[in-house]
């Protein structure tokens, strides 16, 4: 017999060209009836589909969600700022600097080091020092581990951190050298759970500091990965004048343990540089540091840059999205694989089917455009499915585990295009087969 | 006299079987006109099936013409050979040939479906004819819950759904027991005398008897055409 089964490239163009939208609806209609009626295989064929585009817009909305948080809480160090911190050296290095293990320890970031910072490195706005002591804070019977910051009035601008109620200290309560104190908004239910706080007082030692003010809350706040000095990262801070701590504190913090005495002379735990302009701030950061390493014999410091963990953060991001997008092709690949198989199962099974109908009128592209049809409908559909699942997973995500997941306008959309892209493109050759067979060999298979 | 609804001048179709080329038909004329009721016999590899389908434009002649409805159709290319078969030919086919899926109505349906006429004009016509066949309770079943004649009875009413100038069928009892077969011939001796023209293609001479004119082919050529 003398078949015509050559692919036609025109045939698709063709197809399109001579469609109504009547038509189109009722070929929709044909479509869904007959993928309904075996419910079992369509839904199987689309679970790839499915599975694809909901885990790409799940992943992606996490993602997106996790790399958010970053971003907040990496602007929240200031993205101008250069974070200079002391850093307990560790053991060997206590050694081989002094010959023996000394009883007490002296490192750290001196007022010195803030001095010729200030002096040498130009484009240096403001120097916000700060010391950190860890003590216990009372009021009357209520006592919390609290670290106590020694700093300075313009702390809050520089850090992102504002006041939530009341003041911060200023330049007068500095120079007198004012017991006042900030208190951190975690730190007042433990300190003040049935009223304000505003005007009263708290103990530090044999020491009163009246509470002027009380921070924000800050949520989670990146720390750098390391231990500032003394102190662990704690929850509860409060705020002092850098001044106030300078006297009551002195340099020497004595670390009492069971049985044993422990010494640090650290003179400032902390300091925040700004850089005026935001363009210099790597190449500053790159000149603290080689300052800091002439004067600094051990590494008894740590510099972090905020716009650098920032630009990390979002190669970070970039690379995740990369991973993703490949994730999402091949699984939408294997999805459409899926299709493209079960699609030509079907034209072979339907063969005098498309017989019939060749007999009966049906052009070429009226075979193409219902086959074509068909596995659009099941991509679109998968791709529906998808989406659905894609959204509301995160949202259970975020109910549950508390992770905070952004679904972006475009993820669902692109997703959900992209699949039924995959219907036309992997539907194309099984509708193409379905097309060209001769139609009296198709009536008469069995 | 008027033009010949089915005009076929020495027509021939050659199959290419690898190296050896078959004649399957060599040379085939005849007239049918309109309101004629033709059986076409002959025994198994005579070329019947070869005509049926020239005749129902489902293939192309090697040579020769073959005007339907005065217009040649022999070497129209494919997307005017389906508006030929949609518009002039209803088929009938001896396993029926209903699409599964659809409902009766909706097998009615597909040839106009194909013709791009309107769903509502679709439903009346496919209402009618299945009124017509005796199907009227049953447009909403499927194929199968119908028994062999029903079916045929279906397939009947798709063939005239789209009024054509003649209706090709194939062994249309082929399937069927002898009362069901009765009952399809006396729909098609109606239809005939109602001015249908009919082809019928059979190798059982007693179906032959029914009709007004046999052709018998042997080995690709007319044997003999008689007129009862």
């Amino acid at each position: 017999m003398s078949t015509s089964n050559q692919p036609n490239p025109g045939l698709l163009v063709r197809s399109l060209y001579g469609l109504d939208v009547a038509r189109l609806r009722r070929t929709m209609r044909l479509g869904l009836k007959t993928l309904w009626m075996h419910r079992l295989r369509s839904l199987l064929t689309v679970l790839g589909i499915v599975f694809g585009v909901c885990s790409v817009i799940a992943m992606l909305a996490i993602g997106e969600g996790a790399s958010y948080e970053a971003q907040e809480q990496i602007a929240k160090l200031g993205s101008q700022n250069i974070i200079l911190t002391s850093v307990k050296p560790s053991e060997d290095q206590k050694i081989s600097q002094s010959g023996r293990t000394s009883f007490v320890l002296e490192y750290g970031l001196t007022y010195r080091d803030l001095d010729r910072l200030r002096h040498t490195i130009p484009g240096i706005t403001i120097v916000v020092p700060s010391r950190v002591i860890r003590d216990y804070i009372w009021n009357i019977s209520r006592r919390v581990d609290c670290e106590i910051n020694g700093t300075v009035p313009w702390y809050p601008e520089m850090r992102n951190h504002r006041v939530a109620t009341g003041r911060f200290f200023t330049m007068t309560d500095m120079d007198t050298r004012a017991s006042v104190c900030v208190l951190g908004a975690e730190t007042v239910p433990m300190l003040f759970p049935l009223d304000a706080p505003l005007g009263r007082d708290v103990r530090v030692g044999p020491d009163y500091y009246r509470v002027i003010g009380v921070m924000e809350s800050r949520g989670k706040v990146a720390q750098p990965d390391t231990s500032t000095g003394a102190a662990k990262p704690a929850a509860y801070q409060i705020f002092i004048p850098l001044e106030t701590a300078k006297t009551r504190y002195g340099e020497v913090l004595i670390k009492r343990r069971t049985g044993s005495l422990e010494a640090e002379i650290v003179q400032l735990h902390e300091v925040t540089v700004r850089v005026a302009d935001r363009d210099r701030v790597l190449a500053v950061a790159d000149a603290v540091k080689e300052l800091l390493e002439h004067h600094h014999k051990k590494k008894d410091y740590e510099v972090v840059v905020p716009l650098e963990l920032l630009r990390q953060a979002e190669r970070t991001k970039q690379i995740f999205n990369i991973v993703l997008g490949s994730i999402a092709a091949i699984s939408l690949l294997v999805g459409g694989i899926g299709i493209m198989n079960i699609m030509l199962a079907t034209v072979t099974e339907r063969t005098r089917e498309i017989g019939i109908r060749r007999a009966l009128g049906a052009k070429r592209r009226d075979i193409l455009t219902q086959f074509l049809i068909e596995s659009v409908i099941l991509s679109g559909t998968g791709g529906l499915l998808g989406v659905i699942l894609g959204v509301a997973i995160p949202v259970l995500v975020s109910y549950f585990a508390g992770m905070k997941t952004i679904v972006t306008f475009w993820s669902p959309m692109l997703a959900f295009s992209i699949s039924a892209l995959v219907g036309i493109v992997f539907g194309l050759y099984p509708a193409q087969r379905a097309a060209t067979m001769d139609p009296v060999e198709a009536l008469r298979h069995e | 006299m008027a033009t010949p609804i089915v005009q076929c001048e020495n027509v021939r179709k050659t199959y290419q079987m690898g190296a050896v080329s078959v004649a399957a038909l060599r040379g085939v004329s005849f007239d049918i006109h309109a309101g004629d009721y033709v059986s076409i016999m002959g025994p198994s590899g005579c070329g019947k099936s070869t005509l049926l389908n020239l005749l129902a434009c489902l293939d192309r002649p090697s040579e020769g013409h073959y005007r339907l409805g005065g217009d040649d159709v022999s070497q129209l290319d494919d997307d005017a050979l389906s508006a030929i078969r949609g518009k002039r030919l209803g088929f009938i086919f001896q396993s029926y040939n209903l699409i599964q899926q659809l409902t009766v109505l909706e097998n009615i349906e597909v040839p106009l479906y194909y013709q791009g006429r309107s769903e509502s004009e679709c439903r009346a016509l496919a209402i009618e004819l299945a009124g017509r066949v005796g199907l009227a309770e049953r447009i909403d079943h499927r194929p199968f819950e119908l028994s062999g004649g029903q079916q045929q009875r279906v397939a009947i009413a798709r063939a005239l759904v789209n009024d054509p100038l003649v209706i090709l069928a194939d062994e249309p009892t082929g399937n069927l027991d002898s009362t069901s077969g009765e009952e399809i011939l006396k729909i098609f001796t109606n239809l005939n005398r109602n001015g249908k023209t009919l082809i019928l293609v059979t190798h059982d001479s007693g179906i032959a008897r029914h009709c007004s004119r046999t052709i018998r082919l042997r080995d690709g050529e007319i044997e003999s055409d008689v007129h009862q």
